[in-house]
């Protein structure tokens, strides 16, 4: 185990790895599904797309309609989804010096369920947008009452996770009694909580672009700060950074990157876990390469979730949560394994 | 230079030290002793600046509480009794997190940054496992590799927390001479606390006795490390002889031991 965790990739292989997951995780979802696109064809209609690129595809107009309306904003969202859920689940991991913390801790996910629930229960008339935007607020307002509560008393980091915890078993009492007053709610609460990309547009792709840049750039160059902070908070004070300023606003950036992924695609465990520990198996513990690199395996993993859940039991779809918990749970399990082996 | 005037520090509301003064030269090594909980770890953080204080310091007649961040940490490098190692993270990268009070907030380490830290790496002998993990290094290693990172950050102070601690003789020795040489080849100032006090007399110039947070005794080591001293703070039994160079021995004594006696009730069945 310690001699595997010693060889890493050299920071250029690692992107190629990374990207190249990517690129394939798009094709293999862009060719996949109940219409049966013709594969040469779809992937010139792709390259077509590109900037300089003119390619006649020959594709007919009802599999481009599949493909760039059905498809393809579908591969779009749940790439920014899995990228923005690896990059604040890292963040998170760097922040609180703990490889077991997920992007939906100090309350995102409980304060998302909580705004979704509330929302679908009493705003129902208000259409479809309010979902979206209570998960989005539900979730910012949960990390904001846990790091408010979880900082008054003292700066350690315990402190804070724990009053993530206590945060999060509040909001989700709450969102309990809500849903036990109206039980036909039930099922539309149920397979949101689930999570699911089966509604993704072009328009919601471009709703959470702006949070998207704006969450994963700040974050990004925080990476170096995340390195430093990696040495304890007195330590990082005594080269010079500031702690509690760092964690504030690396823990603000990944609040908002899992408010926007959770507003689109409902509640989606273990990526933020999965994906940068297996990048940290590959490429090391730097934040300056566990960030950028989590970004691009989180949007492959999902994009290739994605397509297992809505092709495995075609016509029917399964929630996207289930798939990344089934393959997440067994790692997340080698993760507590293989944590104790170093230690000891 | 460094002058600390009637410094004091609370904890959790808990008066730990009380009035402290200390003064070391320039490229001077003083010595914090004492017994434990007297302050001497508490002392070295306040100095450090992670530590609010009343009282002053000084480093070079600048005032230590009107530095902020970088500029304290381009100043002083701290080395903790026990330092965060993160186990996956190799030498190279420790060493150059050194260069982190030189980088702007958006900045990244530059070719400098990273000759500087291999300057260092050579210096303390590390470049040989420069891409080792931490987590896999003995201690003697880990020791140097700390080393490395405070001379990374090219400090004028350098505050050192026991940094003999589970280390044997050999390389015990082998860290205060290596300390030494950086204190006379580079003028860094050292202060550092150390538990052996034969030890602290030989290598350092200057000691200050803290006892309950008091400043007890303070001078050169024949000044301070005296059998009456020794005993009343430590509460200790010990010998103190002129050794060699006039550094003197600190040897602990113990008191003949109790003539044997069988137990007669634990003979008994």
């Amino acid at each position: 185990m310690i001699r595997a965790r010693g060889r890493r990739l050299p920071a250029a292989r690692a992107y190629g790895v990374a990207v190249a997951f990517l690129v394939a995780a798009t094709l293999v979802s862009a060719l996949v599904g109940a219409a049966d696109l013709n594969p040469v064809a779809t992937i010139t209609a792709l390259a077509d797309r590109i900037p300089f690129v003119h390619l006649p595809s020959g594709l007919s107009p009802l599999d481009r309609a599949v493909l760039f309306q059905i498809r393809l904003p579908r591969i779009i969202v749940g790439m920014m989804v899995g990228g923005l859920l690896s990059v604040a689940g890292a963040g998170y991991q760097g922040v609180f010096r703990n490889p077991l913390v997920d992007s939906g801790l100090l309350g995102a996910s409980a304060g998302a369920g909580l705004g979704a629930t509330l929302a679908i229960v009493y705003l129902a008339g208000e259409g479809p947008a309010a979902v979206p935007i209570a998960a989005f607020a539900g979730s910012l307002a949960g990390v904001a009452v846990a790091y408010l509560s979880g900082t008054v008393g003292g700066s350690g980091t315990a402190t804070l996770l724990l009053a993530g915890v206590a945060v999060g078993l509040f909001l989700t009492a709450v969102q309990t009694i809500v849903l036990q007053r109206s039980a036909q709610d039930l099922q539309q609460v149920y397979s949101w909580l689930l999570g699911s990309l089966s509604g993704a547009t072009w328009q919601q792709a471009g709703e959470i672009l702006p949070y998207a840049i704006v969450s994963v750039v700040v974050v990004l160059l925080h990476g170096r700060h995340l390195d430093v902070l990696s040495v304890g908070d007195e330590e990082a004070r005594a080269l010079g950074l500031h702690p509690q300023q760092t964690r504030l606003i690396v823990v603000a950036a990944c609040a908002l990157a899992a408010a926007s992924a959770v507003a689109v695609s409902g509640l989606i465990g273990f990526v933020g876990i999965v994906v940068p520990h297996v990048v940290r198996r590959l490429a090391g513990p730097s934040y300056r390469l566990v960030l950028p690199l989590s970004l691009l395996a989180g949007g492959g993993f999902l994009v290739l979730a994605d397509t297992l859940a809505r092709t495995v039991v075609s016509p029917a779809e399964l929630p996207i949560g289930v798939i990344t918990a089934l393959v997440g749970s067994p790692v997340f399990v080698w993760i507590l394994r293989s944590t104790r082996a170093v230690r000891t | 230079m460094i002058t600390i005037d009637e410094l004091s520090v609370d904890l959790d509301r808990v008066p730990i030290l009380h009035g402290v003064n200390a003064e070391v030269t320039a490229g001077g090594w003083l010595a914090l002793i004492g017994p434990n909980g007297a302050g001497k770890t508490t002392l070295l953080r306040a100095v450090a600046g992670l530590l609010p204080h009343r009282g002053t310091i000084h480093v070079n007649h600048e005032d230590l509480g009107a530095l902020r961040g970088r500029g304290r940490a381009r100043l002083i490098a701290y080395v903790p009794q026990i330092p965060v190692l993160p186990p996956d993270m190799t030498v190279q990268e420790y060493v150059l997190l050194g260069r982190t009070p030189y980088l702007g907030y958006l900045g990244s380490p530059g070719r400098s940054d990273r000759a500087k830290a291999a300057e260092a790496s050579e210096r303390l002998d590390v470049t040989r496992f420069a891409g080792r993990r931490l987590g896999s290094l003995s201690g003697g290693e880990r020791q140097r590799v700390r080393l490395a990172r405070a001379l990374a950050q090219e400090p004028q102070v350098l505050l050192l927390d026991e940094p003999t601690n589970d280390l044997d003789i050999g390389h015990q020795q082998q860290v205060l001479e290596l300390v030494d040489e950086l204190r006379q080849t580079r003028g860094v100032t050292v202060v550092s606390t150390l538990h052996d006090l034969t030890q602290a007399s030989q290598y350092a110039g200057h000691l200050v006795l803290l006892a309950g947070g008091r400043v007890e005794a303070s001078g050169v080591p024949a000044a301070v490390l005296t059998e009456e001293l020794i005993t009343r703070v430590y509460a200790a039994r010990v010998t103190v002889s002129p050794g060699p160079g006039g550094h003197p021995v600190v040897t602990p004594v113990r008191e003949p031991p109790p003539p044997f006696r069988v137990n007669p009730l634990a003979s008994g069945q």
